[in-house]
C-alpha cells in the first residue's frame, strides 16, 4: 500500500528532493554564484515534471487514505502551475541579476512554493490542503521581502505575512467548525454528511473557508494586500504572484466546493456569485485612476478572478471547465505583459509608471504591436483568446440561470476596458517628447512576450486543444 | 472555388501580414511600397470578389458559396452570402481600394495604416459573411480596433477623447448583444445563423422585477441586439459618438465608418432581428419607427447649424440612417429594398462627400465652413463633382438617393402615415441644409486671401471620385440592378416575418379567449 502512495506523490516527493537538495549542495559551495544556473535547471525540471505528469497520468487514484488525490482536474491545475512558475523563472533571471537580487534561495522557495500549490490542488482532506496551504504561502512570504534594502519590498512582505496569517486564521476556522460538525476532515465524510440537510455550522464552517479561499485568490473584499503586495515586491516576484498561486488557490476553491461541499451547491453559490460580481466591478472601477503598472495589474487580476469566480459559481461541470480554460488563458496572457512589464527600464532602472510608455510604439513597433494584442486579449475583445475565456464562463454562468451575473460581468468588462485602452493610448496616442524608456533589452523576455501574444492570436483557431482536457478535468471533479 | 468567400476575406489581412513581416524601414520607398501593396490588394479582393457576384444566383434564396468547418466549443466556420448580404461584399471590395488611393498623402506611420486599413477591410467582409453567431461577434467586434488605432494615431486634434468615446460606446452596445448570443446558444443549442432564423424563441410574457415583457424572451434579445446594432446605426439618441468619431477621424477612416461600418447595424437589423425576432421586432417596430422619424428631423435641424463641414455630413449620415431603420421595420417589400437600396446609396454617396471633405482639407487643413466660399472660381471641376453629390445626397431624382429615400417612404406609408408625414418633412430639411452648405463653400466671390491659390482636383483625385459617380447615376436610373439581386431574398424573409407574427397573433388571440 505505502509504496503505490507514494508512487502517486512521485511528482511531488522528486521536486521536494530537489529543492532540499538544491539548499543544501548550494549552501555548502558557491552560494549566490550557482544562482543562474539553478533558475535553468529549476525550470527546466518543472517543465520535465508537468511532461511527466500530463503524459503518463491515468484515471483517479487516491493515497494516503484519501488525504492525497491525483486525478485529471488535479493534473490540469498541476501543468498550469508548473508551466506558469518555469516561465516566470525564466523571466526573472536577467532583471534579478542586473539588480543583484539573484540569490539562490529565490529557485528554491519558488520550488517549495510549486509544491505547496500541487498538494492543494490534490488535497483530499483539510488537513492535506491546509498543509499545501502553509507551504506555499510560507514560501511566497519570503520571496515577497525579497529585496532586504527596500522599505516598500519589506512591507509587501510583512502585510502580505500579517494578513496571509489572519486569513489562514479564517480558514482554520471555517476548518474546525466543520470538522466538529461533519465529524471528519476528509472532504469523502463531509459530503457524505451533507447528504440530505445542511447544518448552521457546517454552513458557517463553508462561510469561513470560502473567506479564507478568497483571500488567497485575491477576491473583493478580500483583496486589500494585492495592489500593496504587487507594487512593493520585485517585479518577477509579482508577475510569480500574478500566475501559479492564483491557478492554484482558485482549483482548491473549486476542489472544496465540490469534493467537500457538491451537495449543497445552492448555498455557497451564493457567497461564488457575489464574490465574483464584487471582484469584476471593483477591479474595473479602481484600476481606472492607476498610475503604476504593477498596480494596475493588481487591480485587473482581480477582476479576472471575478470573471473566473463566475465559472465556479456556475455550480456545474461545465461552469469547473469554464473557470480552467478562463485560468489557463490568463495565465498565458499574464506572462506575456509581465515579460513586457519586466522590460520596462530607464537607464537600466526598472520604471512602473505608466505615463512613461509615452510613444513606445515609435521606438520598438513589435513589441508595442505584442503589448496592445496582450491588452485586448486582457479586456475580452476578439479575436484575442481573453474573448473566448468570457464566452466560456458567460455561458456557464447563463446556463446555470445567472443570467445577471453574466450581465454584470460584460458591463464590468467594458469599465474594465478603459484602462487597458489607456495603456494603448500611451503608447501609440501619446505626443513625442524626449523622456522615454530604453529599447533592446533581454531576449527571453522578448520572446515570451512574442510567444504569449502570438498564442492570443493563433489560439482562436483552435484553443491549442486545451478543451478536451479541461472537460475531462471538470468531469473528474464534478461527478 | 470551395472556398472563394475566405479567399476574398482574407486576402486583405495576407497583405498585411506581409507588410509588418517583411517591409522594413521607414523611408520613402518603403511607404511607396507599402501603398502600392495595399492597392494591389484591394483590388485583387475587388476581383476575387466579382466571381461571387458572376457565380450568384439571385433566384435561389439560401446561402450560397457556403462553407463550413468545425471550430471550437461546438461553434463552426461557417460562411455564406444571400441576396441580402451579398450587396455589402461588394460595397466593401469596391470601395476600399479607393479608400486607399485616397489616402495617398499620409506621411506619418504610412505602414501602420496600411494594416490598419487592410486589416479592416477582412473584419468588414467577415462580418458580412460569416454565418456563426460567435464568428459574426468576432468579426464585428474585431473591427473595433483598427478603427480606434485609426482615429486615435491619425486622427485631428480631439483625437483621443473621439476614440475612447468610439470604442467604449460601441463595446458597451456589443456586450449586451453577446449575453444574448450567450442565451439564444444556450437555447438552441446551436450557433449556426441558418438554423437560427428557422428557430422560434420563447415567445410566452414573463415578468421581471414586477415589469411585464410581453414577447418574452424574443423581446428581451431583440432588445440586447437592438442595443448593439442601434449605436452601430447610429440611431438617435445614441448617436453621438458619430460626429466626434468622423470629425476626428483622417478622411479615409470617415469614407470606411460612414460608408460601410454603419452599414453593419443596418445588416444586422436585417440578418438578426427580423428573422430570428419576428415577435420581438413587432412588438417594438412602432418604437423604431417613431425613433427613425426624430432622427430623420431632429438630426437635419442640427446639421442646419453645424460649422464644421464633416459634422454635418456626419449629421446628415444619422439622418439618412433614420430612413434606413424606418424601411427595415416597416416588414414589407418596399420598405426592406428600400433600405438596403439607402443603405448601398449613403455607402457611394456619403463616402464621396467625405472625400470632397478630404480635398480641399488636404489644401488648407480645416474643415471651417466660414474659411471657404468661392471656390468655384479656382475649382471648376470640384464644384462639379461636389455639386452632384450634394444633390444625390438631397435625393434628387435620377440619383441613387432618391430612389431609397422614396421606396422607403413607400413603405413606411402603409404602415404608418404618420411617421411618413414627419419622414418627408426631413426630405425637405436635407435640401436646406445640404445646399447651404454648398452655397458657402463653393459659390460667391473668392474673396478670402488664403484661398486665393488653392488648386482644382488632381488626376488621381478625379480618378477616385469617376467610379462613384457612375454608380450613383447608374443606381439612380437603373435600380433594377440591385432590386433584383435583393428581391427574392427580401421576399423570402417578409415571408417569413408575416408567417411568425400571424401565428404569434393566433395564440394571444386564443389565449384571451
Amino acid at each position: 500500500m505505502l509504496s503505490q502512495d507514494l508512487n502517486t506523490i512521485l511528482p511531488e516527493i522528486v521536486l521536494s528532493l530537489f529543492a532540499m537538495g538544491a539548499l543544501l549542495g548550494a549552501v555548502y559551495t558557491v552560494k549566490d554564484r550557482a544562482a543562474p544556473l539553478l533558475v535553468w535547471i529549476t525550470s527546466g525540471l518543472f517543465v520535465a515534471v508537468a511532461f511527466w505528469i500530463g503524459t503518463t497520468g491515468q484515471g483517479t487514484t487516491t493515497a494516503f487514505n484519501g488525504m492525497f488525490v491525483d486525478d485529471a482536474f488535479a493534473r490540469f491545475a498541476k501543468v498550469a502551475i508548473l508551466l506558469s512558475a518555469a516561465a516566470v523563472l525564466l523571466m526573472s533571471q536577467d532583471y534579478m541579476q542586473k539588480r543583484d537580487l539573484l540569490r539562490f534561495e529565490y529557485p528554491i522557495l519558488i520550488a517549495l512554493a510549486v509544491v505547496g500549490m500541487m498538494m492543494m490542488v490534490s488535497a483530499g482532506d483539510l488537513m492535506s490542503l491546509y498543509m499545501g496551504l502553509e507551504l506555499q504561502s510560507l514560501a511566497l512570504y519570503v520571496v515577497a521581502s525579497l529585496r532586504r534594502d527596500s522599505i516598500k519590498s519589506t512591507e509587501a512582505g510583512l502585510k502580505y505575512f500579517v494578513l496571509g496569517a489572519l486569513s489562514s486564521g479564517l480558514l482554520l476556522y471555517g476548518a474546525s467548525l466543520t470538522y466538529g460538525f461533519a465529524g471528519t476532515t476528509s472532504f469523502a465524510g463531509i459530503i457524505e454528511a451533507t447528504q440530505d440537510d445542511v447544518s448552521l455550522g457546517l454552513l458557517f464552517g463553508l462561510v469561513f473557508l470560502s473567506a479564507g479561499f478568497a483571500f488567497k485568490v485575491s477576491a473583493a473584499p478580500f483583496h486589500m494586500w494585492t495592489p500593496d503586495v504587487y507594487e512593493g515586491s520585485p517585479t518577477p516576484v509579482t508577475a510569480v504572484f500574478a500566475t501559479a498561486p492564483k491557478v492554484a488557490a482558485m482549483a482548491l476553491f473549486a476542489r472544496v466546493m465540490h469534493d467537500a461541499f457538491g451537495n449543497s451547491v445552492g448555498d455557497w453559490q451564493q457567497i461564488v456569485a457575489f464574490l465574483s460580481v464584487v471582484s469584476m466591478f471593483l477591479g474595473a472601477i479602481a484600476a481606472i485612476g492607476q498610475t503604476d503598472i504593477k498596480r494596475l495589474m493588481a487591480y485587473s487580476s482581480i477582476a479576472h478572478m471575478g470573471f473566473a469566480l463566475m465559472g465556479l459559481a456556475a455550480g456545474t461541470a461545465f461552469g469547473v471547465q469554464a473557470m480552467l480554460v478562463y485560468l489557463a488563458i490568463y495565465v498565458a496572457m499574464n506572462i506575456g505583459t509581465f515579460a513586457f512589464i519586466l522590460s520596462m527600464e530607464k537607464d537600466g532602472m526598472p520604471v512602473t509608471n505608466i505615463a512613461s510608455l509615452n510613444m513606445y510604439s515609435k521606438r520598438e513597433p513589435l513589441k508595442a504591436l505584442a503589448m496592445l494584442v496582450l491588452l485586448f486579449s486582457l479586456a475580452g475583445v476578439p479575436p484575442m483568446l481573453g474573448f473566448f475565456g468570457k464566452f466560456y464562463v458567460l455561458q456557464a454562468a447563463y446556463e446555470a440561470g445567472l443570467a445577471w451575473l453574466a450581465v454584470a460581468g460584460v458591463v464590468a468588462s467594458v469599465i474594465g476596458a478603459f484602462y487597458y485602452l489607456r495603456i494603448v493610448f500611451f503608447m501609440y496616442f501619446g505626443a513625442e517628447h524626449d523622456d522615454h524608456l530604453d529599447t533592446g533589452g533581454s531576449p527571453v523576455l522578448w520572446g515570451f512576450l512574442v510567444a504569449s501574444a502570438t498564442v492570443m492570436v493563433i489560439g482562436v483557431v483552435n484553443l491549442f486543444g486545451i478543451e478536451p482536457l479541461a472537460a475531462a478535468a471538470s468531469v473528474a471533479l464534478v461527478n | 472555388m470551395d472556398n472563394l468567400l475566405s479567399i476574398t476575406t482574407f486576402i486583405p489581412a495576407i497583405a498585411a501580414g506581409i507588410l509588418a513581416l517583411f517591409l522594413r524601414g521607414d523611408d520613402e520607398a518603403a511607404n511607396r511600397n507599402a501603398k502600392w501593396l495595399a492597392v494591389a490588394a484591394t483590388v485583387m479582393t475587388f476581383i476575387v470578389s466579382l466571381f461571387i457576384l458572376v457565380g450568384f444566383d439571385a433566384q435561389n434564396t439560401d446561402f450560397q458559396f457556403v462553407e463550413d468547418r468545425e471550430w471550437i466549443m461546438g461553434f463552426n466556420y461557417k460562411m455564406g452570402v444571400d441576396g441580402i448580404s451579398i450587396l455589402f461584399v461588394m460595397l466593401t471590395t469596391f470601395l476600399m481600394p479607393l479608400v486607399i488611393a485616397s489616402c495617398w498623402d499620409v506621411k506619418v506611420r504610412v505602414k501602420e495604416y496600411m494594416i490598419a486599413f487592410l486589416l479592416l477591410e477582412t473584419l468588414m467582409l467577415g462580418v458580412f459573411m460569416a454565418l456563426d453567431l460567435v464568428l459574426f461577434y468576432l468579426f464585428f467586434e474585431a473591427g473595433l480596433i483598427p478603427m480606434f488605432l485609426i482615429i486615435g494615431i491619425w486622427g485631428g486634434k480631439e483625437r483621443i477623447y473621439a476614440s475612447f468615446k468610439f470604442f467604449l460606446y460601441t463595446f458597451l452596445g456589443s456586450v449586451l448583444m453577446l449575453v444574448a448570443m450567450v442565451g439564444m446558444f444556450v437555447a438552441a443549442g446551436t450557433t449556426d445563423i441558418p438554423t437560427l432564423m428557422n428557430f422560434t424563441f420563447e415567445t410566452e410574457s414573463f415578468s421581471i422585477l414586477g415589469v411585464q415583457i410581453i414577447g418574452g424572451m424574443q423581446t428581451l434579445l431583440w432588445l440586447a441586439f437592438f442595443a448593439s446594432f442601434a449605436v452601430k446605426m447610429p440611431m438617435w439618441p445614441v448617436h453621438t459618438w458619430l460626429p466626434d468619431a468622423h470629425v476626428q477621424a483622417p478622411t479615409a477612416g470617415s469614407v470606411v465608418l460612414a460608408a460601410i461600418l454603419l452599414k453593419m447595424g443596418g445588416y444586422g437589423f436585417l440578418r438578426f432581428s427580423l428573422p430570428m425576432f419576428p415577435v420581438g421586432s413587432d412588438i417594438m417596430a412602432p418604437l423604431v419607427l417613431w425613433m427613425s422619424a426624430i432622427a430623420i428631423v431632429y438630426t437635419s435641424l442640427v446639421a442646419l447649424v453645424q460649422e464644421d463641414m464633416k459634422k454635418l455630413i456626419a449629421y446628415s449620415s444619422v439622418a439618412h440612417m433614420g430612413f434606413v431603420t424606418m424601411g427595415i421595420f416597416t416588414f414589407n417589400q418596399q420598405g426592406l429594398d428600400g433600405a438596403i437600396f439607402q443603405m448601398l446609396s449613403h455607402g457611394f454617396i456619403s463616402g464621396a462627400l467625405f472625400l470632397c471633405v478630404g480635398v480641399i482639407y488636404d489644401r488648407m487643413h480645416t474643415r471651417e465652413i466660414d474659411a471657404y466660399g468661392g471656390l468655384v472660381n479656382r475649382m471648376p471641376a470640384y464644384a462639379m463633382i461636389f455639386m452632384f453629390f450634394t444633390m444625390a445626397n438631397v435625393g434628387l431624382p435620377g440619383t441613387s438617393g432618391f430612389v431609397g429615400e422614396f421606396l422607403t417612404l413607400v413603405g413606411v406609408f402603409q404602415v404608418n402615415t404618420w411617421v411618413a408625414a414627419v419622414a418627408t418633412s426631413g426630405v425637405i430639411l436635407s435640401a436646406a441644409y445640404a445646399l447651404w452648405l454648398y452655397r458657402r463653400v463653393v459659390m460667391g466671390d473668392l474673396i478670402k486671401e488664403s484661398l486665393k491659390s488653392i488648386t482644382d482636383m488632381t488626376t488621381r483625385e478625379r480618378a477616385i471620385f469617376a467610379p462613384l459617380v457612375v454608380m450613383t447615376i447608374l443606381l439612380g436610373v437603373y435600380p433594377a440592378l440591385v432590386t433584383d439581386i435583393i428581391g427574392p431574398s427580401v421576399a423570402a424573409l417578409v415571408d417569413h416575418v408575416a408567417i411568425a407574427q400571424a401565428a404569434f397573433e393566433a395564440t394571444t388571440q386564443m389565449a384571451q379567449n
